[in-house]
């Protein structure tokens, strides 16, 4: 069988599954390019993942990493990539909240690895996690005063002090 | 020896409970010659056993995500690499290929084969510098001066090829930025047929040599559910067992028509990194080999780009002299080409495993967002687990075969 047909296969295996234990709390899921896309609601993200791992054989966590849409409802999200290494099958899944609700729930209770990644999604858009062992700023320094990869922190650092225009006769 | 079963160091706080007037803190770097590179771990020592350990990191933050959400797509190719300047091209042909992935641009068989040529290239040059590195950390000189000059001789060919030799800025998004001049090709060969006999000597030297085996057997061990629970990939992933390779699980560029061998060792511990590191040297000969070979078989000389006007910049004679070209190469340099709006993840073997490029775009000239998935920053976190319980000399010679890149670490 090509391989395709499998994968395309897998992914409606994964697509059946989710949808009838998860229902509503599943927001969409879409085919973004080769790659299956579930949008889950906030407060069911640690039980997806759990049951992806579980269930659905992906045991390995690629990635994790903040996102930031100003100007949207839903301001601020989680996107995820998780790879089942045996069938060779990798799945995204995104999760969207707003501005005033900035915690999820950890996953490191399901991957020691998603330590580091959430402490990176904390540095950088201020994304904070319930029951991270450890949350603390891990790329910039402890005192930094914003969270630079949201969208609205220009790219020149608009707290140095050595950079003053007078200095440069403009 | 008795069989007794190995202690779960990891798992424990050694420190709980102790005396904290018996127990030495000991800040190992951040600049320490030793080290590679700057990363501070704060050590707790009982006398030279570790008990625990503490890593800073964002030493050399150097904030490219951000950067990147402002720089059009060719751009983007010198944040790369700086990286893992240790095998700068792949982390270029990389990024290279998820642009084309989600332009749709589809290469000719030639420049495909080129890619693979000088990504192989690349990972000899990275592991060459990390075993020759694990031989120097246990007191092994020559092999770091004698086998390093291969690294040179691989340093030459991208010097030929693009003019640079540590931040390579190779290639182009749909190819090539120019053919190869024959002399790259020529020093491509003399490495495919003079660095075996190197390698063997390398060989001799430490793989069955007693005092190497008895400092590295057993150092900086990591079985394969820790380390797939870590997120390890590529080599460290292979030495604790697990034949993951993303060249095999998810071709790219070609590489599911390349007949290689995935070594994999059986206690991931330093020795087991180190041989699965050497192996893999040869396997990207065995792979040279045949993409030369494959370049021959077409017969092509010329091809060197794919045809794509509106996202290759069209060669200079070119742009001088007629209209159609100027007019892309107006169109591309001003950015007004449509970037398709979409998102895509893709992943080459770099030299520590899955370098993953998520790109996110709005149809704008830059990205909306780029997540770099750097594998030393993924798996460096496991590292007080895997010294917990060992001399601190161990614990250098761990972090020199982890093959831990501070610029890819802090990206």
């Amino acid at each position: 069988m090509p391989g395709f047909v499998v994968k395309a296969e897998r992914d409606q295996q994964v697509k059946d599954g989710v949808l009838s234990v998860f229902g509503e709390r599943i927001t969409g899921i879409e085919q973004e390019r080769d790659l299956l896309c579930i949008h889950v609601k906030k407060e069911a993200l640690h039980d997806l993942l759990r049951a992806l791992k579980d269930e659905h054989g992906f045991h390995f966590l690629t990635t994790c990493c903040g996102m930031h849409f100003p100007g949207e409802a839903q301001e601020f999200g989680l996107v995820y990539h998780l790879h089942n290494m045996r069938a060779g099958h990798r799945i995204r899944v995104k999760c969207r909240t707003t501005a005033n609700d900035l915690e999820y729930q950890t996953a490191t209770d399901l991957w020691p690895t998603a330590n580091w990644m959430e402490r990176e999604a904390w540095d950088f858009f201020g994304i904070k996690f319930k029951g991270h062992p450890d949350l603390r700023r891990i790329l910039n320094m402890e005192d930094f005063p914003a969270f630079p990869l949201r969208k609205d922190y220009p790219l020149e650092d608009p707290t140095r002090q050595d950079k003053d225009d007078r200095f440069f006769g403009r | 020896m008795s069989q007794q079963p190995p202690i779960d160091f990891w798992s424990k706080d050694l420190v709980e409970g102790r005396d904290l007037s018996e127990l030495t803190t000991l800040n190992l770097g951040p600049t320490h010659p030793a080290t590679h590179g700057i990363f501070q771990n704060v050590l707790t020592l009982d006398g030279e056993i570790i008990l625990d350990a503490k890593q800073t990191i964002g030493y050399i933050h150097r904030a490219f995500e951000k950067i990147a959400e402002r720089r059009p797509f060719y751009q983007i190719t010198t944040l790369t690499d700086r990286m893992n300047y240790c095998s700068a091209p792949i982390n270029n042909m990389g990024w290279h290929m998820t642009v084309e992935k989600l332009l749709n641009i589809e290469l000719p068989k030639r420049v495909q084969y080129m890619r693979v040529i000088v990504m192989e290239l690349a990972r000899i040059a990275d592991h060459i510098i990390c075993n020759t590195i694990i031989g120097q950390d246990v007191g092994a000189t020559t092999p770091f001066l004698y086998v390093y000059q291969w690294r040179e001789k691989i340093y030459e060919v991208y010097e030929e090829i693009c003019g640079a030799r540590l931040t390579t800025n190779m290639g182009r998004i749909g190819g090539w930025e120019r053919n190869w001049s024959d002399a790259a090709w020529a020093k491509t060969k003399a490495i495919v047929k003079d660095l075996p006999a190197a390698l063997k000597e390398f060989d001799n030297m430490l793989l069955r040599n007693r005092i190497f085996m008895d400092r590295t057997i057993g150092c900086g061990p990591i079985s394969a559910e820790r380390a797939l629970a870590y997120g390890f990939t590529g080599p460290n992933l292979r030495a604790a067992g697990v034949d993951y390779d993303v060249r095999v699980a998810d071709p790219y560029s070609g590489y599911d028509e390349f007949d290689f061998i995935i070594p994999v060792g059986t206690n991931g511990d330093t020795y087991d990194r180190f041989t699965v590191r050497q192996e893999e040297m040869r396997q990207s000969l065995s792979i040279i080999r045949q993409a030369l070979e494959k370049l021959e078989k077409l017969g092509d000389k010329t091809t060197f780009r794919a045809d794509a006007p509106e996202w290759v910049l069209p060669p200079k004679e070119g742009v001088y002299n007629n209209m159609e070209e100027l007019i892309w190469h107006f169109k591309i340099v001003m950015g007004e080409t449509d970037v398709p709006v979409g998102e895509v993840y893709h992943c080459v073997e770099g030299g520590n495993g899955e370098l993953g490029f998520y790109l996110v775009s709005d149809g704008g000239r830059a990205p909306f967002r780029l997540h770099l998935r750097r594998p030393c920053y993924i798996y460096y976190q496991a590292f007080p687990e895997m010294i917990k319980g060992s001399m601190l000399s161990d614990a250098i010679i761990t972090m020199s075969s982890m093959n831990v890149i501070a610029g890819e670490l802090d990206a």
